[in-house]
């Protein structure tokens, strides 16, 4: 039995070698909208923790979360809310052990970024 | 040398020992907030922009405070876990273990804190 590569394995993954494309990109923006989520939601936690303070702590609160600023971060965080759970439910289609195969898998990528904006659209002008 | 087979050198070890149970709880967490997450969005979007005596009155009744409830409690679960195994694929040694506390902190720092804020609000 070969007993090589013990210790010092590469970390995953190899982005600096990996040439880009639509499964990779969509895999990728998975984690970095999860992450970057987490702005957005901080901003949602000060803004009840303002909203369960008092009416002057609130309209400072409110008043950044609804200035151009905010409203940019929060459209973005709304796209991104939406695109991680696209991307999310076609984890979980996945874990069924479908959908796998190349094609399939880019059809559902297309399918992850067009319902990410529409969702946003339509959920920036209900709002 | 190592009269070793490959599958025995692997058992215990990362995801051979933990992994499977990680992705089972991100499966129920996921699951969770594919219902929440639609539900938190209309509520919240609705309140978001309202005077102060508006978003207090709304915040208020039941069901809006229990969707925000769960969707904190379940996405801060679901972040810090997702942020953790992202910080295990690319941080080593002493950072992934700062880094994994710093995230963990964070997210029941502002789970608790919007948890007593909704509390407040509600009662």
């Amino acid at each position: 039995m070969a007993d090589v590569n013990r210790g010092n394995r590469p970390l995953s993954p190899h982005l600096q070698v990996y040439r880009p494309q639509l499964t990779s990109i969509t895999s990728i923006l998975t984690r970095i909208t999860g992450n970057a989520l987490l702005a957005g939601a901080l901003l949602v936690v000060w803004w009840f923790l303002a909203a369960a303070t008092g009416s002057a702590y609130f309209d400072l609160v409110d008043g950044i979360l609804t200035s151009w600023i905010g409203n940019v971060i929060m459209t973005l965080s709304l796209w991104a809310l939406w695109y991680h759970f696209a991307a999310g439910l076609r984890h979980l289609y996945w874990d069924t052990g479908r959908g796998l195969d190349i094609p399939t898998a880019e059809k559902l990528g297309k399918l992850v970024i067009a319902f990410s904006l529409i969702m946003t659209l339509i959920t920036v002008i209900i709002l | 040398m190592d009269y070793i087979t490959d599958r025995k050198r692997a058992v215990g070890h990362g995801a051979a020992k933990s992994g499977t149970q990680k992705h089972w709880a991100m499966q129920i967490s996921a699951v969770a907030l594919a219902i929440l997450v639609p539900l938190f969005v209309f509520t919240f979007g609705s309140a978001l922009g309202g005077s102060y005596e508006e978003v207090v009155a709304y915040y208020s009744r039941p069901f809006p405070v229990i969707v925000a409830a769960l969707t904190m409690i379940v996405g801060f679960l679901h972040f810090k876990n997702g942020a953790t195994t992202a910080i295990e694929d690319y941080a080593r040694g002493t950072s992934r273990k700062l880094l994994i506390l710093l995230v963990t902190f964070v997210a029941y720092t502002a789970m608790a804190t919007v948890l007593f804020a909704l509390a407040r609000l509600a009662l």
